[in-house]
């Protein structure tokens, strides 16, 4: 477990406190290293693999990407590689579409509903699982278990789950005297669903990060605490909270981050459907692409250029925090 | 631990929440185990009474092939990430090259790009080289997902290799490659096992790149095979849950296995596509 405490983002247990030695031996190692220096070339060398990499294969796709988003392809224009440059009509048609902002819309609910969900009960669980008792360990590593599962599969689980007819959910309401709910068929709904889904994917990950910031906190705040008399609720909002600032900020900037970007769910629950009320961003720039017989991908890189700035923007902002953090 | 009745309280309590939690794991089993004519019974059996294993054996008639793509894929990511990540890693942690800390910054951006946009590069890329349909190309592109993130951890884990050690290397007479190959590498085991573990994951999970890249492929890897099923035949829910069943394996085995390397994983801001 050596390296758990020494993992870059977000700052997990203890580091606060077992960084400040570890700068101090940094500063004698780069003056050792500095004396010893086996040259640069060595160390581009040793680089080369990854420098060679993302350029062949993050670079150049993105720029093939921005490429496909200014010209005007058609199938045949695709392969021959022929296609007239148009600059941004692509993008004018984008926006201009009749999708673009219910996608967008559809984009944001998803993504903060998911958060709101994900945070809160993330934070709960975490703060649950601070307290000692049997099998608390192997419970908490038990609640991985959705994260890990391929994408395909919880998402097909829950579509049968959420089956109008004959899926368990429905099953239940109905017990309990409620009416049937169309989940993924329902314009009303479908959107709710892949929502849920997320949501129930993204637990995890919440906890268990939020989880580590939370042992990070010294026992002696919350003992200080308790002899000022602050018990439970006001307890956590005025002091448990305020510490785990930090954490939380990182936890929810990745998640943001993360959840811009979520297709598989949506598609295989859903394909975005029904007539577009669960299309988000990134499955209208997957069906543009892909999802027809006459691939449009010329509209559809626009989508995901926009897309991936949307992404960018928060990216730069986690990367920002992540850095102050560090530095205080 | 607290004594007595207190702390049982809450076990019970984390045993309800955690079976809240993994109700739809359950359902996935349950249902893979239903007959085709208890499938749509109202109200649906609760546990697997009359049980088949007829879903099953439609998997293993049909889905190994599958499986053993992803098997394929799934190993040449890993084997591709160790390769290009690791001597990176070090020189980053280690040698001090300049315009280091440009790549890692570079590498935490990539990290934030939507993988249906980088599918859509990779498309026109391997549509004129060829690559298209290939297992090879899948690898490539599912390499993409585990490369910065192994990047970042090996670098995290080599830097806080104690010094001495490399100096001891660097007096025997050892050069950089040396260092690294007979010091550094063996020393970073935890890290290899992180970094393969959440590579093997990621390639065996992944859906975007396999249905862009791979859709008209010989070898297709099983997150295609569940996916053609869902469409092909919409009422073999057993055997679709049975294959998920058997998809959700290596991540069932190496959270049993491996269950501290996972969980590091996750706080160092793993990625999830």
């Amino acid at each position: 477990m050596e390296h758990a405490t020494r993992t870059p983002a977000p700052p997990p247990a203890g580091d606060r406190r077992e960084r400040a030695p570890a700068r101090g031996q940094g500063g004698v190692r780069r003056a050792l290293t500095r004396r010893n220096r086996p040259g640069q070339w060595a160390a581009w060398a040793f680089l080369t693999p990854l420098v060679v990499y993302l350029l062949a294969f993050y670079a150049y796709p993105l720029y093939r990407n921005v490429e496909l988003s200014l010209r005007d392809y058609t199938v045949r224009s695709f392969v021959r590689g022929d296609a007239p440059f148009t600059g941004l009509a692509n993008y004018l048609k984008v926006v201009r579409d009749a999708t673009f902002g219910p996608a967008l819309w559809h984009t944001v609910v998803f993504t903060v509903v998911s958060l709101v969900f994900q945070f809160t009960i993330g934070l709960a669980l975490a703060m649950f699982f601070t307290r000692r008792f049997r099998l608390s360990a192997t419970l908490r590593a038990l609640f991985l278990v959705p994260w890990l599962l391929p994408l395909i599969v919880s998402s097909s689980t829950w579509s049968w789950m959420l089956n109008s007819d004959s899926g368990v959910v429905n099953a239940v309401l109905g017990a309990v005297g409620l009416v049937p709910v169309h989940w993924l068929t329902s314009p009303d709904w479908a959107l709710w669903s892949v929502t849920i889904a997320n949501i129930w994917i993204g637990i995890p990950f919440n906890l268990v990060v939020l989880h580590s910031g939370l042992q990070a906190i010294p026992a002696q705040v919350h003992e200080a605490a308790e002899i000022d008399g602050a018990t439970g609720w006001t307890r956590f909002r005025r002091v448990t909270f305020p510490l785990l600032r930090p954490v939380s900020a990182i936890t929810l900037l990745l998640g943001l981050v993360y959840t811009l970007k979520v297709f598989d769910i949506i598609w295989i629950m859903t394909k975005g459907g029904p007539s577009g009320a669960s299309t988000t961003l990134a499955t209208w720039s997957y069906r543009l692409g892909f999802g027809n017989l006459l691939p449009a991908f010329g509209p559809g890189a626009a989508v995901g250029n926009l897309l991936i700035v949307i992404a960018l923007v928060f990216g730069l902002v986690y990367i920002r925090v992540q850095r102050r953090q560090g530095t205080a | 631990m607290r004594a007595g009745g207190r702390g049982w309280w809450h076990t019970g309590l984390g045993v309800v929440f955690t079976a809240l939690m993994l109700f739809p794991v359950y359902w996935m089993i349950n249902v893979s185990f239903t007959r085709d004519q208890d499938m749509r019974r109202s109200p649906p059996n609760w546990f697997p009474v009359n049980g088949t294993l007829e879903g099953y054996r439609e998997v293993l008639g049909r889905q190994l092939p599958y499986l053993a793509t992803s098997m394929v894929v799934g190993l040449g990511t890993v084997a591709l990430t160790l390769v290009v990540s690791a001597p990176a890693a070090y020189s980053l942690a280690r040698l001090r090259p300049r315009g280091g800390g440009v790549l890692g910054f570079l590498l935490l951006v990539a990290q934030m790009i939507p993988g249906v946009i980088m599918a859509m590069g990779f498309y026109a890329i391997y549509l004129s080289t060829g690559v298209l349909n290939t297992v090879p190309g899948l690898i490539l592109a599912d390499s993409t997902l585990a490369v910065p993130f192994a990047v970042l951890i090996f670098t995290t884990f080599m830097s806080g290799i104690p010094e001495e050690l490399t100096q001891a290397a660097r007096v025997d007479g050892a050069g950089a490659l040396r260092t690294f190959w007979s010091v550094v590498l063996p020393v970073s085991r935890n890290a290899v096992i992180t970094v393969s573990l959440f590579a093997f994951l990621w390639a065996w999970s992944d859906f975007v790149f396999a249905s862009t890249l791979d859709q008209g492929g010989d070898h297709q890897p099983i997150t295609l095979g569940i996916y053609h099923y869902i469409g092909n035949n919409n009422q073999q829910w057993n055997a679709i849950m049975a294959t998920a069943v058997i998809a959700s394996i290596p991540a069932t085995v190496l959270l049993v296995l491996a269950q501290r390397y996972v969980a590091a994983g996750v706080t160092a801001g793993a990625v999830k596509d």
